[in-house]
């Protein structure tokens, strides 16, 4: 495993057909996914970021081969993923799990806490009897809730709450990956701060590997060791977590950074703002070039005719742009 | 930021109480509201989910569905007049006139089978007694001045063939069309990415200094807050609970739950991974709510007189008020 990388993405393609007409023919493709390359490195979190149709749910998505008709490989300590059969990604499931925005529709609502707890165990065959009773009574403990709690419906708990069980529910089968995808998003502001928290102490207490998908990029820079921003279905800049606010380098990063306001006016004032024009295009018919050029406040010409590459701007740096006019 | 008059109240609320009747019992969603906003200031209110501030803003145009809701009480007074006490007419001649409110979701309160030129021009005809020639080069003019491209064109289209963030603009045109005294936002912002964000509240407070136009923002956003209001107050479980000007209140809150909402917002500048501080517990159950300070149960600073009576509104600097019974001098402040 190459400098401790859990997770290695090469060259990853996921497109959803658009079909049209009375035969369902397939007329375009949403290109969700267009050529994405990066590697989690074993106990960091890795923050993913972007506005909606950049393509950030559907990598995490890939990653954890939940899509079919995805291109590229996908390696997980090494082994890749894409080349398994169903029976051995079946297995390979325990190490990688998955948490989902929604707290209300992530939980059966038929099912008691205690039992979408307990599912991964039983499906995995884990634990049974008196240990499965004490491992989902763990499982509680371990997100702050009480084990009592266990005979509840879903509807029964507040939003945060829910996260919390959908947490749990994520680490019963002990994975050494998970993917939050918009984790706290649909929380309130005060609730968000003690999810927030309860995640990270988690990952330091069980050696944990994230990718954190948020489109908040405040959330994502506070929790985050390293950052990805996404633009229509490809990464235009990856770099230490500290550095993506210190010295951002693509365009969009820095017109994205200038759009999130910091809750504190005097701090706020003093900031550049860089005020984008036009919407994000679909991911049906991106720009020619650079996906970025129609809105670019930098583009030239050579931005419209060739896409630019990702590259790492020194050798070790892990400060990777694509961008032409970045050196 | 301030192009405001002062001492020239636009809107005064004062004691407004809104109450649901359901099933669960009777829900306060706005219990004994005050606040007031002057001429061509924007003022924020903020707070979580339930804590009222929708509602309220519902209250001003009398928006509130019964059943369930009623509004049981309190004054709106709307440029000298009690909005509380009008007929009908008189508030149909208000709303979408002089004043307006955009909503978080354009896609259910744009109607989805008029075309946006119909939809817009509804107003001008109505309330500026424009003919539909007149109406449509203002229509035209309004799209240009949101930022909507090729308008002439895309007048003639549909709601579903805007995007998301174009179709906020057509709302905040819509709003803007016959020159609102008043303008109230209700969470603009939530629905639509940051930098779409970023676009339309530009455009609002442009349009706010250019015209004299008050505004109101709803949001539970402590960013957005910061940037683009004058002034703020803090809402929880249906009443304010500080209000201040924004510089001071970001730099001197005096409510402890207002300093542990900035505490445990995350910031771009702050130091990862360690700064986020939480308040204990959970929102409160407007059916239930506890007697006393509504907050005193989350409170660090809990004594018994906050579970016995509600704290009376107080001066604790220049326009800045709180409601909570502990000494500003008792208080931990975050470095």
């Amino acid at each position: 495993m190459k400098d401790n990388r859990l997770i290695e993405i090469d060259k990853l393609y996921m497109y959803f057909p658009v079909t049209a007409g009375v035969l369902q023919r397939r007329v375009a493709d949403v290109k969700a996914v267009d050529g994405v390359s990066f590697y989690i490195k074993k106990g960091e979190t890795l923050g993913l970021v972007g506005e909606s149709g950049c393509g950030k749910t559907t990598t995490g998505r890939c990653i954890l081969q939940l899509y079919e008709g995805m291109k590229g490989n996908v390696f997980f300590e090494g082994v890749d993923l894409t080349k398994l059969k169903k029976e051995q990604m079946r297995r390979m499931r325990r190490n990688m799990q998955l948490i989902f925005q929604d707290p209300f529709a992530s939980l059966d609502p038929r099912m008691t806490a205690g039992e979408i707890i307990g599912e991964p165990l039983k499906v995995h065959g884990l634990a049974k009897g008196k240990e499965y009773k004490d491992q989902v009574a763990e499982l509680f403990r371990m997100v702050e809730l009480e084990p009592y709690m266990a005979d509840r419906y879903p509807h029964e708990f507040s939003g945060g709450q829910r996260q919390r069980i959908g947490i749990a529910r994520a680490l019963a089968v002990r994975p050494k990956f998970i993917v939050c995808d918009e984790p706290v998003s649909a929380l309130d502001v005060s609730i968000q701060a003690q999810v927030i928290i309860l995640l990270e102490k988690l990952r330091a207490e069980l050696g944990l590997t994230y990718l954190f998908i948020a489109h908040d990029l405040s959330v994502v820079r506070n929790i985050s060791d390293r950052v990805a921003v996404m633009y229509l279905g490809k990464i235009v800049e990856i770099t230490q977590a500290d550095e993506i606010y210190a010295n951002p380098l693509h365009p969009y990063t820095i017109a994205l950074l200038s759009a999130v306001p910091i809750p504190d006016p005097k701090v706020d004032r003093t900031r550049k703002r860089i005020i984008l024009r036009g919407d994000v295009p679909s991911p049906i018919n991106p720009p020619a070039g650079c996906r970025f050029n129609p809105r670019c406040y930098m583009a030239t010409d050579a931005c419209k005719e060739k896409e630019p590459e990702l590259r790492e701007l020194t050798p070790g740096s892990e400060h990777w742009v694509s961008c032409h006019l970045v050196k | 930021m301030t192009t405001t008059v002062k001492d020239e109240k636009v809107l005064e609320i004062k004691n407004l109480r809104t109450y649901f009747y359901t099933q669960e019992g009777e829900l306060k969603a706005v219990d004994g509201l005050t606040y007031y906003v002057n001429k061509g200031e924007s003022v924020g209110l903020v707070g979580e989910s339930a804590c009222g501030k929708s509602v309220s803003a519902l209250s001003i145009l009398r928006l509130i569905p019964y059943p369930p809701g009623i509004i049981v009480g309190g004054e709106i007074i709307f440029q000298g007049k009690d909005l509380l006490k009008s007929t009908e007419d008189e508030m149909r001649d208000i709303r979408g006139n002089r004043i307006a409110m955009i909503f978080q979701e354009p896609t259910t309160s744009l109607n989805p089978v008029l075309t946006v030129r119909t939809q817009i021009s509804e107003a001008l005809e109505l309330h500026r007694g424009m003919d539909k020639v007149e109406a449509l080069q203002e229509v035209v003019r309004l799209l240009k001045l949101v930022g909507i491209p090729d308008p002439e064109r895309r007048v003639g289209e549909y709601p579903f063939q805007f995007s998301g963030g174009m179709q906020q603009r057509i709302m905040i045109a819509m709003a803007l069309s016959c020159n609102p005294a008043l303008l109230i936002c209700d969470e603009p912002t939530t629905s639509v990415d940051v930098t779409v964000q970023a676009q339309l509240l530009e455009i609002i407070d442009d349009l706010r200094r250019r015209f004299g136009t008050s505004v109101i923002i709803i949001t539970h956003n402590l960013g957005i807050v910061a940037r683009y209001v004058d002034r703020v107050n803090v809402m929880y479980a249906g009443r304010m609970i500080e209000t201040a000007p924004t510089e001071e209140l970001y730099a001197n809150p005096l409510h402890p739950y207002t300093m542990g909402l900035l505490a445990s917002v995350p910031r771009l500048d702050s130091e990862r991974k360690k700064s986020l501080r939480v308040i204990k517990g959970l929102p409160p159950n407007l059916a239930r709510l506890p007697t006393g300070c509504a907050f005193h149960p989350r409170c660090d600073y809990v004594m018994q007189k906050c579970r016995d009576e509600y704290p009376p509104l107080e001066k604790v600097g220049e326009n800045h008020y709180r409601a909570c019974f502990e000494e500003v001098a008792k208080l931990k402040r975050p470095q």
